[in-house]
């Protein structure tokens, strides 16, 4: 009967063949570690993510008359409506936790190297997308915070010469941040981005699924066809897409290995996410800021103006260098880097472990420059905090720029041909 | 470059450390768990604060069944201007002509712990010290030149800063550091002892500390069942993964 | 060269224990979904029950509150409209009040707790409509009925105790909501008689 089904559904739509090639039949690595659960979990938090944002919109009132309010009526009138809330405010956050972590897995295993350049691109497009997302989505509760984070955030566009004002003036669609300004992004916010998002997150995994995963020693498990003993091969069955090309080593199928190993670490996610959601959905003032708990007020800046801890890196960026333009080029020039890491990276050895001392160093400086940046993001501006701001930020350009230099002639070990685990 | 890491490192809690700026608070220690403490505070609150601060997203019949307070009793104790028991705490004090008197409209009082924090308000409420500069002769260490009377004077009784705190304010500006409430002395004693006041404002804190967040309660109650939930569901998943992964050599 | 998994009870029986906790956990979170679109504690307050003053309506006078958003009519019958309930019940289609349309309370030849009071939605059992209140001049729709109901929009006709009669539109009775008299004079519609 539901052989028959699947039969009929086949011959006009290949379900099972895309199943199979994606899930069931698709060779993953054998090696992946802890660093590897961000991936569905971030798809985990997307799903989240639209599906309470859906119900929040069912309550939510995009006016500057009524957003506040109705922000509180969610939380206390709707039933489970604070719920709802809460898993959206810490899902954003939670978010940015773990696209953060699969950014850095990438960096650490050369995930972005030929032939994942495409990969990443996608990757950082999500990433791109995701802060519009969130920036747009932090007015919507119409506090203090909200307003004032806009106002600094969309000034930022007066900056560029000539059009600077004009511009700033339009994103607003008034000349203070106002209802105008609330709704457009509301629409972008519930609509437009999502769409994108969800598009783009697609894609990225259709070009993951093009070129395959790379995994923490960097080999590759798909070798030439024909030049790997049947012995040596992998003892599981793959889709023919793969086979007819490679021999492939070191690979299970994705389903069920992969997905019970991600269903672990789903559940043992949620459970550091509900721990937070239930008993500190403030996030220690992190995720929810106290001064957004008094409405939006045109006339009353909060005493300190920080973002949401996940742009502290590139605002103190901004804020760190002396000059309003520069500031502003040197922010999105930071975003930019990542972008175009595949080509900083001369090399072809993809795995920290078999990478040299310097890019060792080089990653370690980086990670601490970039913690450092996001820790002065949220805290308030002073002498000293602009001094280590500025050898930070000098930290993280930097280490695109020694890549480059030191990627070409590097001094790796040998990567072994097949997976050592 | 270790070392410059670990300088990097023990630089980033300094600075923690130096943003803070304000005097130290204390600390209130209530417990949104004890309802007697909570009605008390909704009983303060009605009866010295409501005039002017309003309660708009929290309702009446909310704060009834979150505080066990019976419906008809509510009514009678609680509610003095013909609400409806559905309707929210609001008053009718014209927002306008209250912004003339004190300065700035009193502002609303629902989410004043989340917003300053309930340590906050508790050493606000008792940090007023007498000032005949100020229009309604008291000041506020926590809240330096405050446009709001001390409305709980007559139980607390008049504090003054003490001969050290009014010596330190003589001192260049360099030199000075934020009043606090351990600058003040009681020279007039209230109604109520300083302990009996101390109680009062608690229990009113922790009152504007559930309005904060109505279903705080529920929201632990709830975590401990959906925490106790996922860990067996994890125990499970665990097993469930490691029998297949038997297979992978 | 197989997925074939080496086929154990354990397995399965892991497999099938995580599905269904899994799925008692995904019904668990489907829950606040699904709670939150009830009313809301806005909307209850705004459906409350309803008090009214009912000592100073003149007998035979109708008044109208609005209760969930439907008006609710609310007449004081004179003697002489409740001596009359008893003379046309053949031309009724319920006349006992068998259909559910009111509180077990109310199930009696007046269709109230109180004769004097009748307490019903002015809500058309057919599609919706408001019916109008005809006083002494409900003789042109039925001979001999002096007071009633009757529906503007298609004709429907009800007596005095919210009873349709025959051969008109609406199928039902009209709806007697929920209602007591904590007081003599007080009337609450949304709080039945005996829950209060």
């Amino acid at each position: 009967m539901l052989a028959n089904f699947m039969a009929w559904i086949d011959k006009r739509l290949p379900v099972t063949d895309a199943w199979n090639k994606h899930l069931a039949q698709y060779p993953a690595p054998k090696n992946f570690n802890f660093w590897y659960f961000f991936g569905s979990l971030a798809m985990l938090v997307l799903v989240n993510q639209i599906v309470t944002g859906i119900w929040l919109t069912m309550n939510y009132e995009p006016s500057g008359e009524g957003a506040f309010a109705s922000v509180e009526y969610i939380m206390r009138d709707v039933d489970y409506g604070w719920l709802l809330r809460y898993m959206h405010s810490t899902g954003a956050s939670a978010f940015f936790i773990v696209v953060y972590l699969h950014m850095y897995r990438g960096l650490m295993y050369g995930s972005y190297q030929k032939p994942r350049e495409l990969l990443w691109i996608f990757g950082m497009l999500i990433y791109l997308v995701l802060m519009a997302e969130a920036f747009m989505g932090y007015l919507l509760p119409w506090g203090n915070m909200s307003y004032w984070g806009a106002q600094v955030i969309i000034s930022l566009f007066g900056a560029i010469p000539v059009i600077g004002d004009d511009l700033t003036t339009w994103i607003r669609g008034d000349y203070v941040i106002s209802g105008a300004t609330l709704n457009r992004f509301f629409a972008l916010h519930v609509i437009a981005l999502p769409l994108v998002l969800v598009i783009l997150v697609f894609l990225h995994i259709l070009a993951l699924h093009e070129v395959g995963s790379n995994n923490p020693e960097g080999t590759d498990i798909k070798k030439k066809k024909g030049s790997v003993a049947d012995s040596e091969k992998s003892k599981f069955a793959f889709h023919k897409v793969y086979t007819d090309k490679y021999d492939i080593v070191d690979a299970i199928p994705f389903h069920p290995y992969y997905s019970v190993k991600d269903i672990m670490g789903v559940v043992g996610f949620l459970i550091l996410f509900c721990w937070v959601m239930f008993f500190a959905p403030e996030g220690g003032g992190y995720f929810l800021e106290a001064p957004n708990f008094t409405p939006a007020n045109g006339l009353k800046t909060p005493e300190h103006i920080v973002p949401v801890w996940y742009f502290g890196p590139f605002y103190t960026i901004l804020r760190v260098i002396p000059d309003k333009l520069i500031g502003m080029l040197g922010m999105f020039a930071a975003i930019g880097m990542l972008f175009a890491l595949p080509w900083f990276d001369r090399g072809t050895v993809k795995s920290f472990r078999f990478r040299s001392k310097a890019h060792f160093v080089n990653l370690v400086q980086f990670t601490v420059c970039f913690i450092v940046l996001g820790v002065l993001g949220t805290m308030p501006a002073s002498e000293l905090a602009n001094l280590i701001g500025r050898i930070a930020t000098l930290g993280y350009f930097g280490f695109f720029i020694a890549l480059w230099f030191y990627s070409n002639n590097e001094n790796t070990k040998p990567v072994p041909e097949r997976v050592t685990k | 470059m270790k070392k410059i890491i670990i300088a990097l490192l023990t630089l980033v809690p300094s600075l923690v450390l130096a943003s803070g700026g304000g005097a130290p608070l204390d600390h209130a220690n209530n417990d949104i768990t004890d309802k007697q403490s909570l009605r008390n505070g909704a009983s303060t609150y009605v009866n010295y604060c409501l005039g002017c601060h309003q309660l708009q997203y929290q309702r009446y019949n909310r704060t009834f069944a979150d505080l066990d307070i019976d419906e008809e009793e509510g009514i009678a104790t609680l509610m003095f201007t013909g609400e409806k028991p559905g309707d929210h705490i609001t008053n009718t004090m014209p927002k306008k002509e209250a912004a003339a008197w004190f300065g700035t409209a009193p502002p609303d009082l629902t989410l004043v712990t989340r917003f300053r924090s309930s340590d906050w308000l508790y050493t606000y409420l008792r940090s007023f010290y007498s000032d005949s500069e100020r229009p309604f002769g008291v000041n506020n260490t926590a809240f330096k030149d405050v446009g709001m009377p001390h409305v709980f004077q007559q139980l607390q009784g008049v504090q003054e800063l003490t001969a050290d705190a009014k010596a330190m304010l003589k001192l260049p500006t360099k030199e000075q550091h934020p009043l606090a409430n351990s600058d003040l002395v009681l020279t007039q004693p209230g109604e109520l002892t300083p302990a009996e006041y101390d109680v009062m404002v608690r229990d009113l804190v922790n009152f504007l500390e559930y309005t904060g967040e109505p279903s705080k309660l529920e929201r632990h109650r709830l975590g401990y069942w959906v925490l106790g939930f996922l860990v067996i569901l994890f125990i499970f998943s665990y097993l469930l993964k490691k029998e297949y992964w038997r297979d992978v050599h | 060269m197989s997925n074939a998994p080496v086929n154990n009870g354990r397995r399965r029986f892991l497999t099938a224990a995580t599905s269904v906790v899994g799925a008692v956990g995904v019904a668990g979170a489907a829950v606040p979904f699904i709670a939150s679109w009830n009313p809301s504690a806005k909307a209850k307050a705004a459906g409350a029950p309803v008090e009214v003053n009912v000592s100073k309506i003149a007998t035979g006078q109708l008044i109208r509150a609005e209760y969930r958003g439907k008006p609710v009519y609310i007449v004081r019958r004179s003697q002489e409209i409740i001596d009359s309930l008893g003379g046309h019940e053949d031309q009724l289609r319920d006349p006992q009040s068998a259909e559910q349309q009111q509180p077990t309370y109310a199930t009696n030849q007046y269709r109230s707790i109180n004769p004097e009071y009748l307490v019903a939605e002015g809500v058309c059992t057919h599609l919706g409509c408001a019916p109008t209140y005809q006083k002494g001049d409900f003789s042109e729709q039925v001979e001999g009925v002096d007071y009633g109901f009757f529906c503007p929009c298609h004709g429907s006709k009800f007596d005095m105790a919210g009873r349709v009669f025959a051969g008109v539109p609406a199928p039902l009775n009209l709806v007697v909501p929920e209602h007591s008299f904590p007081t003599a004079g007080t009337l609450i519609i949304g709080i039945g008689k005996g829950d209060a």
